[in-house]
C-alpha cells in the first residue's frame, strides 16, 4: 500500500481492521458536465460486506461504477490494492475484481453454463479457452449457487430470480477477491430478495469476499451488510455500522423521511418504519 | 508440449423440453485448450462441402460442359489441357470470385451483427455497400466527363468502389463513436449514411447517359459476369490477412456481445476491441464489393440462418462466412442453369436468401432475433 498524502481527517473506511483493497480519494465523477459526485472518499477494507444506501440520483450507483473502473473519475482516483485502478491493466483488474451491472442483459439464446463459462474470460487466452481449471470453477460455482440443474437453460427464459443467480455464479466463476453489485434484488419479489441476498451473504461468510452492493431497501441493507454508507447529492453523509448509521436523524438528513428504527425481531439490526415524507 | 490429446466428450443432459441440447466438446493439447459444439463443426463442413460441389458444378457448366467428374480431376490436376484452360483459365476466377465474395459477406454480417447486438446491423443497411455504389456509378457515369470524373474513371469501378464504402465506413465509425459504440446510434447512423448514399447513387443515374446508366445498374446489383483472375488474385490476397483476423476477433465477440459494462468487467478493453471489430468487418465488405457489385442481402440474412442452423447465442462466424460462400455460388450456378435468361446474381441471393430466413424465423422456437 502507497503511504497516503497527509489528510486534515481520516476518510471513512469500512469493514474492520485489515489492509485497504478499494478506496476512492477525493474522487469528482461527473457525466460529461453533470457533476454527480465531487471529492469523495472511502476506503473499503479486507473482507468487509458493505452496503452504500441512499435516495434516487443520490449518486450511489455512479460511485459503485467509479469503483468498478466504469466510470473515469474527473478527479482524485480510485485505488484498487494500493495502486491506480485507471492505469492498471484491464485484464489484471478483472481478476481481481468483478462487477454485476444492474439489470444485466444476455444475449439471446445464452445458456445459463454458457454465461457461467463467460466469467472465465479475463483468465483465458486465445490459446487456452477452456483449461480443466476453467470447467472445474464453472462447475463448482454452479452447484454452489443451485443453478446446476439449469445448466442448458437459455438465461432468457428464466424467472427473475434464477436469471440472478445465473449472473452471480459468472461473478463467483470469475474468481475475484472483490464483488461490486448494482442493486441486485431490483424487480425481484421479497422472498426471491432474500434469496439473492442470502446467496451475496455467503459468498461474504464462506468465500471470504469483499463485497460492495447498491441497495434500496433499508432494512435488507441492515440485516445484511455489515457496514452501510449513505449518500445524499453526491456527498457521503454517514458510514458505519447498521446501527451507527441507520438513526432516525439519519433518515430525515438523508431520506427526507420521519420514521422509527426498531431493532428488527428477527436479527435484532436496526429496522426502519417509515411515519411520514418530511417536507423541505 | 506433450503429445497426447485428451478430448473429454461432456454430454449435456436433455432439457425439460425433451428436446436434446447441442453436446459440448472439450479439447485440450497440452496447454492449448478449447470447447465447441458438434453442431458448430458440422454446420461449417457441411457448408464447405457444399460450396465445393456447388463450385465444380457451376465450373462444369457452360457453352462447353464438362461433367462434375471431370471438373474435379481437373481442380486436383489430372484433367486434359482443354479441359484445364475452359476450366482454370475461364471459369475458375468467376467461381472464386463468388466465393470469395460470400464468405467476406457472411463474416463481416457476423461481426456487425454481434458487436452491435443487433441482427439489422448489416453493411447493406449500414450504408457501406452504398458508399461502394456511389464509387462505382460515379466511375462508370462520370468517366471521361469532369476533372474529378476523369479521375474517378481512371481508377477504375473497382477502385472506386473500395474507396466508397472505406469512406462511408469511415464516417460511420467517426459519427458512431462516442468513447466506445453503440449498436442502436449505429445502426441509425447507418441507416442515414445508407439514404445519402442512395440519394447520390440516384442523381449520379439520373444525369447518366442510357447505356452507362445501364452498366451501372447492372454493377449496383451485384454480378459476377466476366470476372478474371484480375479480380480474384487481389481478394484473394487480402482475405487470407483478414479473414484469420476476423475469426480471431470471435473469443472477445462472445463477451463484447454482454453489454458494455459486463464486457469490461470482464476485461474487456471496449474501445479497442469494438475499433478493431469495425474496422475488419469495414474492410472485408469493401474488397467483396469492390470485387463483386453490392451482392445484396447476403450480409444480412447468412448470418441469421447460421445462427439458427448452427445453435448459440450469436451468429458463428466460420459458418457464416461459408454459408454466405455456399449462397453466392448456389445463387450464381441457379442463374445460368435453370433460369431462362443469365441474371446478376445479386437478384437470386436476395430472392433465396430472404425466403429461407423466413422460413426459418416463422418455424423457430426462438423469439428474440
Amino acid at each position: 500500500m502507497t503511504t497516503a498524502a497527509p489528510r486534515t481527517r481520516p476518510a471513512p473506511t469500512t469493514g474492520p481492521d485489515g489492509p485497504v483493497r478499494l478506496a476512492a480519494e477525493g474522487v469528482r465523477l461527473a457525466y460529461d458536465d453533470r457533476v454527480v459526485v465531487d471529492g469523495l472518499d472511502l476506503r473499503l477494507t479486507d473482507g468487509s460486506f458493505t452496503a452504500i444506501v441512499g435516495p434516487n440520483g443520490c449518486g450511489k450507483s455512479t460511485l459503485l461504477r467509479a469503483l468498478g473502473r466504469l466510470l473515469r473519475p474527473q478527479a482524485g482516483q480510485v485505488l484498487l490494492d494500493g495502486r491506480s485502478i485507471a492505469r492498471a491493466p484491464t485484464r489484471e483488474v478483472a481478476r481481481v475484481l468483478g462487477l454485476l451491472p444492474q439489470t444485466p442483459v444476455a444475449p439471446a439464446g445464452l445458456t445459463v453454463a454458457d454465461l457461467v463459462a463467460r466469467g472465465r474470460h479475463p483468465h483465458q487466452s486465445w490459446l487456452q479457452q477452456w483449461s480443466t481449471q476453467d470447467e472445474a470453477v464453472v462447475a463448482e460455482a454452479m452447484a454452489w449457487t443451485g443453478t446446476g440443474d439449469l445448466a442448458d437453460r437459455p438465461v432468457d427464459e428464466l424467472s427473475g430470480g434464477q436469471r440472478q443467480r445465473a449472473w452471480i455464479s459468472m461473478a463467483l466463476a470469475q474468481g475475484t477477491d472483490l464483488l461490486l453489485l448494482d442493486e441486485p434484488t431490483t424487480y425481484l419479489d421479497l422472498s426471491h430478495q432474500i434469496d439473492v441476498l442470502e446467496l451475496v451473504s455467503r459468498l461474504h461468510a464462506e468465500r471470504g469476499r469483499t463485497v460492495v452492493v447498491v441497495l434500496h431497501d433499508l432494512n435488507l441493507a441492515a440485516r445484511y451488510a455489515q457496514r452501510l454508507v449513505a449518500m445524499r447529492d453526491g456527498v457521503l453523509v454517514a458510514s458505519g455500522t447498521p446501527h451507527e448509521v441507520l438513526t432516525e436523524q439519519l433518515l430525515a438528513d438523508v431520506f427526507d423521511l420521519e420514521a422509527r428504527v426498531v431493532p428488527d425481531p428477527v436479527a435484532g439490526t436496526p429496522m426502519v418504519v417509515p411515519v411520514r415524507r418530511l417536507r423541505r | 508440449m506433450t503429445a497426447t490429446a485428451d478430448a473429454v466428450a461432456r454430454t449435456t443432459p436433455p432439457d425439460p423440453g425433451g428436446r436434446p441440447r447441442g453436446r459440448a466438446v472439450t479439447v485440450r493439447v497440452g496447454p492449448v485448450s478449447a470447447r465447441f459444439r458438434w453442431r458448430s463443426v458440422v454446420v461449417p463442413l457441411v457448408a464447405a462441402v457444399a460450396v465445393v460441389l456447388l463450385g465444380a458444378a457451376s465450373l462444369g457448366r457452360g457453352d462447353y460442359p464438362i461433367a462434375l467428374g471431370d471438373v474435379l480431376r481437373t481442380l486436383v490436376g489430372a484433367g486434359t489441357e482443354g479441359q484445364a484452360f475452359v476450366v482454370l483459365e475461364l471459369r475458375a476466377p468467376r467461381t472464386a470470385v463468388g466465393a470469395l465474395v460470400g464468405l467476406a459477406l457472411g463474416l463481416a454480417g457476423a461481426l456487425f451483427q454481434t458487436f452491435a447486438r443487433n441482427p439489422l446491423a448489416s453493411p447493406d443497411v449500414l450504408g457501406i455497400t452504398q458508399g461502394a455504389s456511389v464509387g462505382a456509378v460515379a466511375a462508370i457515369v462520370l468517366g471521361g466527363g469532369t476533372s474529378t470524373g476523369a479521375l474517378l474513371g481512371g481508377l477504375g469501378v473497382p477502385l472506386a468502389a473500395l474507396l466508397g464504402a472505406l469512406g462511408v465506413g469511415a464516417l460511420l465509425f467517426v459519427l458512431a463513436w462516442r468513447s466506445g459504440i453503440d449498436g442502436y446510434r449505429l445502426v441509425l447512423i447507418g441507416i442515414a449514411l445508407w439514404s445519402v448514399a442512395q440519394a447520390l447513387t440516384d442523381w449520379l443515374l439520373t444525369r447518366a447517359e442510357i447505356h452507362d446508366a445501364a452498366s451501372a445498374y447492372v454493377w449496383i446489383t451485384g454480378s459476377l459476369n466476366a470476372r478474371t483472375w484480375e479480380q480474384a488474385a487481389p481478394l484473394a490476397l487480402s482475405l487470407l490477412v483478414l479473414v484469420p483476423l476476423a475469426l480471431a476477433a470471435g473469443r472477445v465477440l462472445g463477451v463484447l456481445q454482454f453489454g458494455d459494462d459486463t464486457a469490461r468487467g470482464l476485461g474487456v478493453r471496449l474501445a479497442r476491441a469494438q475499433g478493431a471489430v469495425v474496422v475488419v468487418a469495414v474492410l472485408l465488405v469493401a474488397t467483396a464489393v469492390a470485387a463483386a457489385g453490392p451482392i445484396a442481402f447476403v450480409a444480412l440474412v447468412v448470418p441469421q440462418v447460421a445462427v439458427r442452423l448452427a445453435g448459440g447465442s450469436r451468429p458463428p462466424l466460420l459458418a457464416s462466412g461459408l454459408l454466405g460462400a455456399a449462397l453466392v455460388v448456389g445463387a450464381d450456378l441457379l442463374t445460368r442453369t435453370v433460369l431462362p435468361q443469365a441474371l446478376p446474381v445479386g437478384i437470386l441471393t436476395a430472392a433465396l436468401g430472404a425466403p429461407y430466413l423466413l422460413w426459418l424465423l416463422v418455424r423457430g422456437r426462438r423469439t428474440t432475433a
